[in-house]
């Protein structure tokens, strides 16, 4: 299986940082997911054998991180934080309306797979609350208004 | 903007124009203290360090002279320097600002580090979801590398020294710090057993000093200025400053640096401007969702470690979440117990058995088909958990449950007749 030019040469950075090799295996499989959009089974076993790693040693691994994904998402996949700083701050009623606008069910992509929907964990934004994120940018103190424009303006972007 | 209480030290550069370039950084004393340190003995950068009364940042409050200090430095093995930059504790967002806008600030201090152990080669760990600031610190790395301030012979010292970044990629549990080596060797971030300490036994097997982002950024003002300086700041024992994240419902949201020792009533009524809507203050969260709630009673604590542990919490990682008067506590333990049951690694038996059982004790007490027994229960759910696991999640579920059902029990009886309370009168938390 081949990759970009562009990730093959960050895997050859990731490759050189460590003084180990399997250092290298969670960036990989992150940044391969970015580009590859998740971890097919070509792409693990891909990652697997250039680490000298079983497929279900990586497998494992994978399993264990939240943002680390087996099956596809949308081109934008949007998650909003549900937390306690969020929640405070009405996120429970924006994650609703982000359900209502998109029509689809956290896990779910729409039928012109452009998003996809999850709650998530803390983010990291607590005094900027509620927050989502879509794929890895920041959109803070969001309302329902804001989600809804913004959900538009990526519809619009469409090629 | 700076509120006029801040004593800016850390995040003194911050608004800066373009502050986050080693130009601005080099205006400012960058890069100053490594000169100095270059000419110190690594005892006297530990003394220095011992003396200004810095404690970790991360949350444990544990004092970051006497951490380095455990490092063997005349072991045959390579010694390595870690940063913890998986922010991830609910509540805490202060390791942002300080990588997104000095992110240099954070190299200078990560560089001293390396000097006062005899460390070549330095890791910062940042959580996957802050892609945006492994950029800005890849690129500042590389900066630092350009100019000399990084890779071989440093400045011409005969210091060598490499830095990278990693990424994490969606885990609470890699926030602390043994499941975060595993995390950096490309394993599944389960905790190790301790001892040993990660400053014997650390990444690969080999000594490793371990703090978090804001510890180390305190490093270069710590050396320009003294250790006693820096700890005058604050209070005895608590030196300096730290980033408040203030979060819920204040007026004025925020990340302010404020001396350790203020009182949490100033914090919350000037920096944070009070109460949203002139609300009353129901309870805060003082140091991140881990720590033991607070009410109004204890809002002439000062801020500081040993001064919130006497009021029975922990300062934690200086995450105050502020709760008002319409907020339903029994969601807080809810929503908060929902959290640690999704992040547990499953390894010990009381945390991972504990969160769930607890979870869907909570949500049905919360749903309005609790017993009264389930409100003893759920404490004493959480009381298992308490002390009983390899690694602090554990913990970290049981303190504020614990402190709801004790603080807050009557609220618990409220929620008997059928309904939330909260939910009937509008509020949504």
């Amino acid at each position: 299986m081949r990759f970009s030019a562009q990730l093959e040469a960050r895997f050859e950075r990731f490759l050189a940082r460590y003084p180990q090799r399997r250092s290298a295996l969670i960036p990989m499989l992150l940044y391969a997911q970015d580009e590859v959009g998740w971890l097919s089974p070509e792409v693990i076993a891909e990652i697997a054998g250039r680490l000298d790693l079983s497929v279900v040693e990586v497998e494992s691994v994978i399993s264990y991180y939240s943002m680390l994904r087996r099956r596809p998402a949308g081109k934008y996949h949007i998650q909003v934080c549900t937390n306690i700083s969020c929640m405070l701050r009405e996120a429970e009623p924006l994650f609703e309306h982000a359900r209502e606008k998109l029509g689809i069910e956290p896990g779910e992509i729409t039928e012109d797979g452009l998003f996809s929907l999850e709650e998530v964990e803390c983010l990291g934004a607590c005094s900027w609350a509620p927050a989502v994120q879509v794929n890895y940018d920041f959109h803070h103190e969001m309302t329902p208004e804001k989600l809804g424009a913004l959900v538009d303006r990526l519809r619009e972007k469409r090629p | 903007m700076a509120h006029p209480l801040e004593v800016r030290i850390i995040s003194r550069r911050f608004g800066l124009p373009n502050s986050a370039s080693i130009d601005t950084f080099l205006a400012h004393q960058g890069y100053e203290a490594l000169r100095k340190a270059l000419k110190m003995t690594p005892e006297a950068i530990i003394e220095e360090m011992k003396k200004s009364a810095l404690r970790g940042r991360g949350g444990a409050g544990f004092p970051a002279g006497l951490k380095w200090g455990f490092v063997p430095r005349q072991s045959p093995r390579p010694r390595y320097v870690v940063c913890n930059a998986d922010e991830g504790e609910p509540g805490t967002c202060k390791d942002r600002p300080l990588m997104e806008y000095d992110p240099h600030q954070l190299i200078e201090g990560i560089l001293i580090a390396g000097l006062a152990v005899d460390s070549h080669q330095g890791f910062i760990y940042i959580r996957g979801e802050y892609r945006y600031l492994i950029d800005i610190m890849d690129r500042a790395i590389e900066e630092a590398r350009g100019r000399g301030f990084l890779g071989k012979n440093i400045l011409g010292s005969g210091f060598d020294f490499e830095l990278a970044t990693h990424t994490g990629a969606g885990s609470y549990e890699c926030g602390e710090e043994s499941a975060l080596l595993e995390s950096l060797e490309g394993k599944r971030g389960v905790p190790r057993i301790r001892p040993p300490f990660p400053a014997v036994a650390g990444l690969y097997q080999c000594p490793t000093v371990l703090n978090n982002v804001e510890t180390y950024a305190a490093v270069p003002a710590i050396i320009l200025n003294g250790g006693d300086w820096y700890h005058k700041l604050g209070t005895p024992k608590n030196g300096g400053t730290r980033l408040f994240a203030l979060s819920g419902h204040v007026s004025r949201p925020g990340v302010y640096e404020l001396p350790l020792g203020m009182p949490l009533r100033q914090m919350i009524y000037e920096v944070g401007g009070g109460i949203r809507g002139g609300r009353q203050l129901k309870a805060v969260i003082p140091g991140g969702s881990s720590t033991p709630v607070l009410t109004p009673e204890h809002l002439d604590v000062p801020m500081d470690f040993d001064s919130v542990a006497k009021a029975g919490s922990f300062l934690g990682s200086g995450g105050v979440i502020v709760m008002d008067e319409d907020t339903c506590m029994v969601k807080v333990a809810l929503r908060l117990t929902e959290f640690y049951q999704h992040e547990s690694c499953g390894w010990c038996l009381p945390c991972r058995e504990g969160t769930l059982w607890l979870r869907k004790l909570l949500a049905r007490f919360h749903a309005g088909a609790g017993v009264n027994a389930d409100i003893g229960r759920a404490g004493e759910l959480a009381e298992n958990m308490l002390g009983h696991t390899f690694c602090p999640l554990g913990d970290a579920a049981a303190m504020p449950v614990i402190s709801i059902v004790k603080q807050f029990r009557h609220e618990f009886e409220q929620h008997l007749n059928g309904r939330c309370p909260f939910e009937a009168k509008g509020a949504r938390a």
